[in-house]
């Protein structure tokens, strides 16, 4: 029956989709059941259509389409390529997890205004999917800034002081960043090039000189500050006093993919990896990527709060794929649309168990979960998968994304950064692994919980069956990668694929 | 009907002074208010034909009496004029059934059928100013606004709006005094007042009388600034803007900066602009220095200022920098922009402005402290407001945006890079100012003093709903804003030597 819709409408309903959810959640306000029932409908039904779009996609279709000319050279239009295709897998696959886990969490939680939750998560699913369908900057542009202001009341759903604090770093470093850098860059874009089109081979090519380039390239990695490319990270840290939930999706995967999605999309589309690549005007950035990436390891091996190590992780394991961007090569760029996909599985899995830890015994501190492991089996192992995917072993996902970056890396001829990928490996066993040794090895604290000493008591089963869809998630990717890449070998042809 | 067609110019400005005259006569405030009603609803009819008489036909000139220019007084209507008598027109069209509830609150019956007297007055000084083509002729206009404005601002139920209104007459009658000398001193060099005719022999002049044109150009810059509250002469606004009725202010916030602001496009571009080398007056540098300035000042003003009607105030200081910053650069998407700015800034201001003044009808207080949770109790107009509020912002999607892209690429196309960062960095000012009280609004608990506070009456909340969806829908279809804009900006700049 799907067959009968055309590739351009479906583009469209990809976009419309969460918003139509959005605006009928607000209808069941006092009814529970009916309210979690259209989030769930919704994001099921985006996950058809992503997946039905991709279908095409596979078969070679390129839909593509206007929605409103503008005028001044600008539209918002939307158009299908394998970068953004695999961004809205991957959101939209999550996002019903998500709001599995979310009812779960948010129920036992007793948390107050459910409603406007679900649907600013709605809202910004949307926004996500406006992002990754994006046919030129200005519609990205749109919808990053309608992601921004729909995630800040997720951000301080709490309201107390600590949540307002951050809310405003969040909306002050990402609409500052946005405003001051991000959109002076895409202004200079069309001044330079006369279109913000994203096109294959981009549109500098010729239009401006290396050192311009280089310039404007940075303008672009640190204007767009979703991408937490230090030191414009400060605001993903803060934001953990969201639920975890939002943590989740919004801060592994919607929001910061958002940001790297649109590096990579802009490098890719705007520059061009051969103008890069000739122009030399990209190297810089492997060296700005490794430090993020380094320190960035670095910080969340002294981060004592659970969530905050995984919130410097994911700075961490986010300026992977904007080295892969730097190295400026087939190759690399492949290597990370694998670790947009790879890193979100791994990522969102580690956020749902802390989470899931947080809701069963309230607790938040890694030096808190001694002997955890016993009383929370699922969940800790659970952890386990997630972290050895980030980390990059067999037989999980994570492998494929760090290979093809290290081997990206030596192609390009930077042993630099292929020392830095290894290094980086190592820091992540770091961070990771002792979380759960602890939870696993040693003796529970003898002050725990004295009703229920020893016995295993899990997170709602809600939570439990979300945290083992994207463990299991994890393994299958490791099987499942290649078909991700040869959709994303298409971006450059049959000829230059990755070894 | 054929004969109104031809007198189209005359109307424009005519009936809202007959409609003046009729309403000092009435005794009851509601035959004044609809009376009042009746004229602002034509006013935007009578504009929009002008502006398709300009599409179709080209500029429009109208003799007054019959006298041929230059001896008698010519109204011309082009592209230019025909957008901001429309803009003016429009929007006080839109916002006059708002009047009324406003009115009630602050000002006695009795004195009510002289408050829609003044306010005719004003709206026909104001479209006066924009359809003349006779550089006298706008001083007597703007005379006839000035005055009418002193009074209406004066009305405001604050006894420190007679101090503003005081001020704001002194400081006017300079600026009125400036231009008239810049006026006179053109007559003396070229012996005519009709504007076309100033540009042709003002070209022939320059050898011999320079100084007097430069001179001329000085004072008619400082007058008009004046009025146009371009800083550092604007210290005359905010209070203006605090104390006046709230409607008064909606009214003025959209109209009366705007209008000089075309005044001074005028003279700058069509006037002198196309009989000089206006490289070689150093005015644009001076215009877009002074912008800057506002653009932050103002701003920073606005970030630490407790009441919400002046915090509006002193933000619009700067947005009318961001206007005539853009008619420094003197470049295509410069003066695009700068033009825009005129329209998207009026949209969005007068809906904030309203907002405030909804506020206030319902909660009697426009302190930012008092107003903490105003959103949960007003959802409306504080959604209306926070519209508004990101089109200050130039968050994509609404009105501010267009008029910063333009910005933004005229400086880049100038090459003038720091200029770009400058002008989107005062935008990252707006987002502190504007956040920070819609976080209070919106975040916070209701404050003990709102538990009684609702949305305000239809005639209130529609006029605020029309605007903010106009700040939505032209940051969208800019076919109509940017799109006239730039035909004028292209008109304008090819004109200039």
């Amino acid at each position: 029956m799907t067959e009968a819709i055309a590739p351009e409408t479906l583009l469209l309903l990809a976009v419309a989709t969460p918003f139509l959810g959005a605006l009928a959640i607000p209808l069941f306000r006092n009814r529970p059941n009916p309210r979690e029932a259209v989030t769930l409908i919704t994001a099921a039904a985006l996950f058809l259509i992503v997946l039905t779009l991709l279908g095409a996609m596979a078969g070679g279709a390129r839909p593509s389409l206007t929605l409103l000319s503008l005028g001044a050279g600008w539209s918002i239009g939307f158009a299908l390529e394998p970068l953004g295709g695999i961004f809205a897998l991957v959101a939209s696959s999550l996002w019903i997890v998500n709001s599995i886990y979310s009812i779960g969490y948010m129920r036992a939680h007793h948390e107050p205004r459910q409603t406007g939750f679900y649907a600013c998560f709605a809202i910004a699913l949307g926004s996500t999917m406006g992002v990754a369908l994006a046919r030129d900057l200005f519609t990205l542009f749109l919808f990053y800034e309608i992601l921004t202001l729909s995630t800040y009341p997720l951000v301080t759903h709490k309201r107390d002081s600590e949540a307002m604090r951050a809310g405003r770093l969040y909306l002050g470093l990402l609409l500052g960043t946005s405003m001051l850098l991000f959109l002076p860059a895409i202004v200079a874009t069309f001044a330079f090039a006369g279109s913000i089109e994203f096109t294959p081979g981009g549109v500098l090519a010729g239009r401006a000189g290396p050192v311009a380039i280089g310039l404007l390239l940075a303008l672009y990695v640190f204007g767009i500050g979703k991408a937490a490319m230090m030191p414009m990270h400060f605001w993903l840290p803060a934001a953990m006093v969201a639920p975890t939930p939002v943590s989740a999706l919004l801060h592994a995967v919607a929001v910061v993919k958002a940001g790297v999605f649109s590096i990579v999309k802009i490098v890719v589309y705007i520059f061009g990896i051969d103008l890069l690549a000739e122009s030399g005007a990209s190297e810089w950035l492997i060296y700005a990527a490794s430090v993020s990436l380094i320190l960035a390891s670095l910080i969340a091996l002294t981060r004592d709060n659970l969530k905050a190590r995984l919130a410097y992780s994911t700075v961490g394991q986010l300026a992977y794929l904007v080295l892969g961007a730097a190295l400026a090569t087939p190759t690399g760029i492949i290597g990370s649309g694998l670790q947009l996909a790879t890193h979100a599985a791994g990522k969102i899995t580690l956020f749902f168990c802390a989470g899931a830890i947080y809701v069963a015994h309230h607790k938040t501190e890694v030096s808190q979960l001694a002997g955890i492991g016993r009383r929370m089996p699922v969940t800790m192992v659970a952890f386990l998968i997630g972290s050895l995917s980030i980390i990059g072993l067999p037989p999980f996902g994570g492998v494929w994304s760090k290979w093809a970056l290290a081997t990206a890396a030596l192609d390009a001829g930077s042993l630099f950064a292929a020392v830095v990928l290894m290094v980086s490996s190592m820091l992540s066993v770091g961070y990771l692994l002792p979380v759960v040794a602890r939870a696993f090895f040693l003796p529970a604290d003898e002050r725990g919980d004295p009703h229920d000493p020893g016995r295993i008591s899990e997170a709602p089963i809600s939570c439990l069956v979300a945290l083992s869809s994207t463990a299991l998630l994890c393994i299958a990717l490791f099987f499942g990668a290649g078909e991700l890449e040869r959709m994303l070998e298409s971006l450059f042809g049959p000829s230059a694929g990755a070894p | 009907m054929s004969a109104a067609w031809l007198h189209l110019p005359i109307l424009q400005v005519v009936l809202p002074l007959f409609g003046a005259i009729a309403a000092a006569f009435l005794k009851r405030s509601a035959s004044a208010f609809a009376l009042a009603l009746v004229v602002s609803w034509l006013m935007p009819v009578i504009a929009g034909a002008l502006l398709w008489q300009v599409l179709t036909g080209g500029p429009v000139s109208y003799h007054l009496g019959g006298w041929e220019p230059p001896w008698g007084i010519e109204y011309r209507v082009d592209l230019l004029n025909a957008f901001v008598l429309l803009l003016i027109s429009a929007i006080g069209a839109v916002i006059m059934p708002a009047a009324r509830r406003s009115i009630d609150l602050e000002i006695e019956a009795d004195r009510q059928p002289r408050f829609y007297c003044m306010f005719l007055l004003c709206l026909t000084g104001l479209l006066g100013i924009a359809i003349t083509g006779d550089a006298f002729n706008a001083f007597v206009f703007l005379e006839i606004s000035s005055l009418s404005t002193y009074v209406l601002i004066a009305l405001g139920p604050d006894r420190r709006a007679l101090l503003a209104a005081y001020r704001y007459l002194i400081v006017g009658t300079i600026g009125a005094t400036f231009y008239v000398i810049g006026v006179g001193l053109l007559y003396l060099v070229t012996g005519t007042l009709n504007m076309a005719d100033l540009a042709v022999r003002i070209g022939p002049a320059w050898e011999a009388q320079s100084r007097a044109i430069i001179a001329a150009l000085g004072f008619i810059t400082v007058g008009v600034g004046l009025k146009l509250a371009l800083f550092p002469l604007h210290a005359w606004l905010p209070n203006a803007y605090t104390y006046a009725p709230s409607w008064v202010t909606v009214f003025l916030s959209a109209s009366a900066t705007k209008v000089a602001i075309y005044l001074l496009v005028r003279f700058y571009f069509s006037v002198f602009g196309s009989a000089v080398d206006l490289d070689l007056l150093p005015v644009a540098t001076f215009i877009v220095a002074l912008s800057v300035a506002a653009m932050f000042l103002a701003s920073i003003s606005a970030v630490f200022e407790p009441n919400l009607k002046r915090m509006l105030a002193y933000s619009s200081v700067a947005q009318i920098g961001y206007i005539t910053l853009g008619i420094g650069l003197q470049n295509q998407a410069g003066v695009t922009g700068g033009l825009v700015h005129i329209v998207n800034h009026g949209m969005m201001k007068a809906a904030l402005f309203l907002a405030a003044g909804a506020v206030l009808l319902r909660v009697r207080t426009v302190r930012i402290a008092e107003l903490a949770g105003i959103g949960r109790k007003m959802p409306w107009t504080m959604a209306a407001f926070s519209v508004a509020g990101l089109g200050l912002i130039g968050t994509p999607g609404t009105t501010g945006f267009v008029s910063k892209w333009y910005l933004v690429l005229g400086a880049i196309e100038r090459g003038w890079w720091p200029l770009a960062f400058l002008i989107v960095a005062s935008s990252v000012i707006a987002l502190v100012y504007v956040g920070r009280f819609l976080e209070i609004a919106w975040m916070r608990e209701p404050a003990e003093g709102l538990a009684e506070a609702a949305d305000p009456p239809g005639s209130v909340l529609l006029p605020l709903l029309i605007l903010a969806a106009a700040t939505i829908y032209f940051g969208l279809d800019t076919a109509l804003t940017a799109g006239i804009a730039g035909q004028a900006a292209q008109s304008l700049l090819g004109g200039m030597r």
